[in-house]
């Protein structure tokens, strides 16, 4: 058996909350490998390599560095032992370049002074060395999310990292940027180091890794080589269930329009104009799907949208009522619901029950009053039911909701923007780090209130459920609608990636038809 | 046992602790400083029962608390940092102390008119960093100190100028309207009326925060302010509301307060009511339904500690130390942690493997 260059030996984790994030996992590998480390999300990938990384601290279990037991306190000393983390949230400052970026925190200096061009020297030899093709003076606001994380691996290997990780990397690529990473992670592996790749996508597994390491729930389940095992077979370990991924739906019987969108344009804070020219319009019981890289423009739309934001050039009309002059109040009265894709800033109040986070929609109606105090029997019924209704797994209605594992704590979100009756609902992101069944959960929550005769918008930045829960279909790219596609089914993952990337554009006579 | 179950029982534990501990810091100043440092501990802790004057005493020195205490909870549930409580006590007792001797009305009637006027003034002052920070966003801790100065210079110019009493001997204004005082309720204790009202107040307080629909719109703003703008919330509307009113009934507890305690209105000075209100907010956590005790813990230590004075070599700032201890220690909410922190584990643990057995 090959040295163990690394490894983790029965660890636990529990969270202030009382959540049991990891429980006794065993992990370790090998020097020059790549190793996935698969499971669910909330299995407990994210925090064991937290620990690794040192921003979190196991409760118990001991980590162990080519057989040596470390403490690893805190990030700096991982760094010290040649641990290094691409975070999904690039950590970088947009307004400096590549190579200040890079030599952040150990500046070279000339004379007591920044040396610009020693850091620019360091940048262009770790760019040719590694094979990680980036410009040294370009400002990290203007690169894609591509390049920025290859900005962030580098930042690794010059902090002299032997063991990158790797959280979720794909995620926020296109398939195409993808394929490169995986060319360069390659690379590296030639050269000597060891790479651990968290994913739930098991064909990149396939595909990339030599082994993988399966959680579920906060536990090891097992270690394999990729070659021994299929996909099937890695999914099975990591959901401990066969699970149905398809959705069930009928074709979309589209009827009168409820959201039209024209011609928004948006300038944001720092003078960059992230909307160009949108217009589109969803009828009743007809999902729209917006994909696109984050970042381009999606977050916009449904903030606007939703009236959360009202510095914007263009219309919305909802329900043929013009959004911009009504309070968000008025707008959830006339119909519109959202799902928010900062849930723990906009979803929830952490501190708050799961009763009070289900009713912030609707306490203030009559039905929900008793005399001058609210009805807290009435609620207490419709917290009960709804609970049960979206299969919310509590100690009961008046739990704190951030006691609640980030799948649940969605249940609710949901519970209460699908519940409200609305006519137009805005599923920004909604499945975004929650574990597989409350995904699929929601997903068909969604297809449910499409055939109920709602006009549903879907903005996701998984490409595998945009496109398969989604009728209609647009693509975003830089701010700009870059295609727009009448049938969802009918688009290849290739073709959505060009134009995700903007390096297709369709005419606008073709876009135009989004909006008719 | 759940985390839910562990969580309270710390914060009551850390509460505990927190006032253990301020006792154990006063019981070692005591001996150092006193000749005769048994003596004084007993006066401190039995002295506020040694007669029907001193418990008395306990109450009246609560009678303001409450209601200063349920407007802190108010404006700081809506996670508004404004002290103005302070110069609204005072300016709402020097506006009832104007309408007591210039105005002339029944009984009863002309008592109503001045708490009125007491808790307009105090809502009056709680307005204004209310409306600096929903209009220029500035920072209600500032600007709420700067008023409390301006309600001090303010209630003293009316004082010296308008209802001053040439012939009282000292700074004060005109006797109160009779009509206006309010009675003691038992003769020889100095406890008046007033209590009945701070009870109604703290009551009313905990249903509109806790039972009401706008208590739910200010707990809401207060725990999440993004989150309530996005569920429809008018957010500005709520922590101006919540402001005016916990000013109001600061203003209120001016008015009780003077026309309860004393014949004229003769502060030269801010009067700590504000502070002792915030106090008392903190260490109930915002909840009006463990007001009473705190207000009642802390005005018992005020009457312990001037027992104390009167009858032995320790000063009376002793209590004001304690109390401040008490506050620092429960606003330290990482105090305890590490120990909660390996019982929720272990709890944890616990539940899943009496899971997994299942």
């Amino acid at each position: 058996m090959e040295a163990n260059i690394l490894s983790m030996e029965n660890i636990t984790k529990v969270y202030p909350n009382g959540f049991v994030a990891n429980k006794n996992v065993n992990f370790s590998i090998h020097e020059g490998e790549i190793h996935a480390l698969v499971g669910e999300n909330g299995a407990g990938k994210s925090t064991l390599m937290k620990m690794l990384f040192g921003s979190e601290k196991p409760d118990e279990g001991r980590i162990l560095l080519h057989g040596k037991e470390v403490q690893i306190d805190n990030p700096t000393v991982a760094i010290g032992y040649g641990i290094g983390m691409v975070h999904q949230h690039f950590m970088l400052v947009p307004s400096l370049s590549v190579a200040d970026n890079l030599v952040i925190g150990m500046e070279p200096k000339k004379g007591g002074l920044y040396d610009v061009e020693r850091a620019e020297e360091i940048a262009r030899e770790a760019s040719e060395k590694y094979n990680l093709k980036v410009d040294p003076k370009a400002r990290v606001v203007d690169l894609s999310v591509g390049l920025k994380q290859k900005v962030e691996i580098l930042k690794a290997l010059v902090r002299g990292a032997k063991i990158l990780i790797l959280d979720e990397p794909t995620a926020v690529l296109t398939p195409q940027e993808t394929k490169e990473l995986f060319i360069e992670l390659k690379h590296l592996k030639t050269q000597g180091y060891t790479v651990v790749f968290i994913s739930h996508k098991l064909h990149e597994v396939k595909e990339l890794c030599d082994r993988v390491t399966v959680l579920r729930a906060g536990r090891t389940i097992g270690v394999e080589s990729v070659e021994n095992v299929s996909e099937q077979d890695i999914s099975r370990m990591m959901v401990g269930r066969d699970v149905r991924l398809d959705i069930d739906k009928e074709k979309a019987q589209a009827k009168d329009t409820v959201l039209r969108v024209s011609h928004i344009n948006k300038v944001n804070a720092l003078g960059k104009q992230v909307l160009k020219d949108v217009s589109f319009q969803i009828p009743r019981g007809v999902i729209l799907g917006i994909a696109g890289v984050e970042g381009n423009g999606q977050s916009e739309i449904s903030e606007i949208i939703s009236g959360m934001d009202r510095s914007f050039e263009g219309e919305v009309e909802v329900n043929g009522k013009n959004a911009r002059e009504m309070t968000v109040r008025q707008l959830r009265e006339n119909g519109v619901s959202h799902i928010s894709e900062d849930r723990m800033t906009y979803g929830i109040v952490g501190d708050g029950s799961i009763a009070e986070n289900m009713i912030s929609d609707r306490y203030y109606k009559k039905e929900f009053q008793k005399g001058l105090l609210l009805d807290e029997k009435k609620i207490a019924g419709l917290a009960d039911d709804l609970i049960e209704k979206f299969n919310v797994k509590c100690d009961g209605k008046d739990q704190p909701i951030r006691m609640l594992s980030g799948g649940n704590m969605q249940k609710v979100v949901a519970a209460r923007e699908f519940t409200s009756g609305a006519d137009l609902i805005i599923a920004n992101q909604p499945t975004r780090g929650i574990d597989i069944g409350a995904s699929m959960f929601l997903r068909n929550k969604l297809v449910e209130l499409r055939d109920g005769g709602a006009a549903v918008l879907l903005i996701s930045a998984d490409l595998s459920e945009v496109m398969e829960v989604s009728d209609r279909l647009i693509v975003m790219s830089n701010g700009r609608i870059s295609a727009y596609f009448e049938d969802a089914s009918e688009v290849t993952e290739e073709d959505m990636g060009l134009y995700m990337l903007g390096l297709k554009q369709m005419e606008p006579e073709e876009i135009r038809r989004a909006s008719c | 046992m759940n985390t839910k179950n562990i969580e309270k029982q710390f914060q009551v534990l850390r509460t505990l602790l927190a006032i253990g501990i301020a006792i154990a810091v006063a019981f070692i100043i005591i001996c150092f400083i006193s000749e005769n440092p048994l003596e004084t501990i007993s006066e401190f802790v039995l002295g506020p029962l040694g007669s029907k004057r001193k418990i008395g005493n306990i109450i009246t020195n609560l009678t303001p608390m409450l209601f200063v205490g349920t407007g802190v909870c108010l404006i700081f549930s809506a996670n508004q940092t404004n002290m103005a409580v302070e110069g609204g006590f005072f300016v709402g007792a020097m506006l009832a102390s104007v309408v007591s001797t210039c105005v002339s009305l029944p009984t009863g009637l002309h008592t109503a008119l001045c708490l009125l006027a007491g808790g307009l003034a105090g809502a009056a002052a709680c307005a204004i960093p209310a409306f600096l920070f929903v209009r220029y966003q500035a920072k209600p801790v500032v600007s709420s100190i700067m008023v409390n100065n301006m309600c001090l210079y303010v209630g003293l110019f009316v004082i010296n100028h308008l209802i001053r009493d040439p012939g009282a001997g000292f700074l004060a204004s005109w006797r109160f309207a009779e009509t206006s005082r309010i009675e003691e309720m038992i003769p020889g204790t100095g406890i008046h009326y007033g209590i009945l009202i701070g009870i109604a107040v703290l009551i009313g307080g905990y249903l509109y925060l806790n039972k009401s629909k706008a208590g739910y719109e200010i707990r809401t703003v207060g725990r999440n302010v993004d989150f309530a703008r996005y569920s429809g919330i008018q957010v500005n509307k709520v922590i101006t509301k919540a402001q005016l009113i916990g000013g109001f009934l600061a203003g209120m507890g001016g008015a009780v307060e003077v026309l309860g305690m004393y014949k004229r209105f003769q502060y030269q000075a801010l009067t700590n009511h504000g502070f002792d209100g915030i106090m008392i907010g903190i260490m109930a956590a915002y909840n009006p339904k463990a007001l009473p005790l705190a207000a009642l813990f802390l005005a018992y230590i005020r009457v312990g500690a001037d027992c104390m004075q009167r009858s032995s070599d320790v000063p009376v700032e002793l209590a004001n130390i304690m109390i401040s201890v008490i506050v620092i220690m429960i606003v330290a909410e990482r105090f305890l942690y590490k120990m909660k922190h390996k019982r929720i584990v272990a709890a944890a643990q616990k539940e899943l493997e009496g899971k997994e057995a299942a």
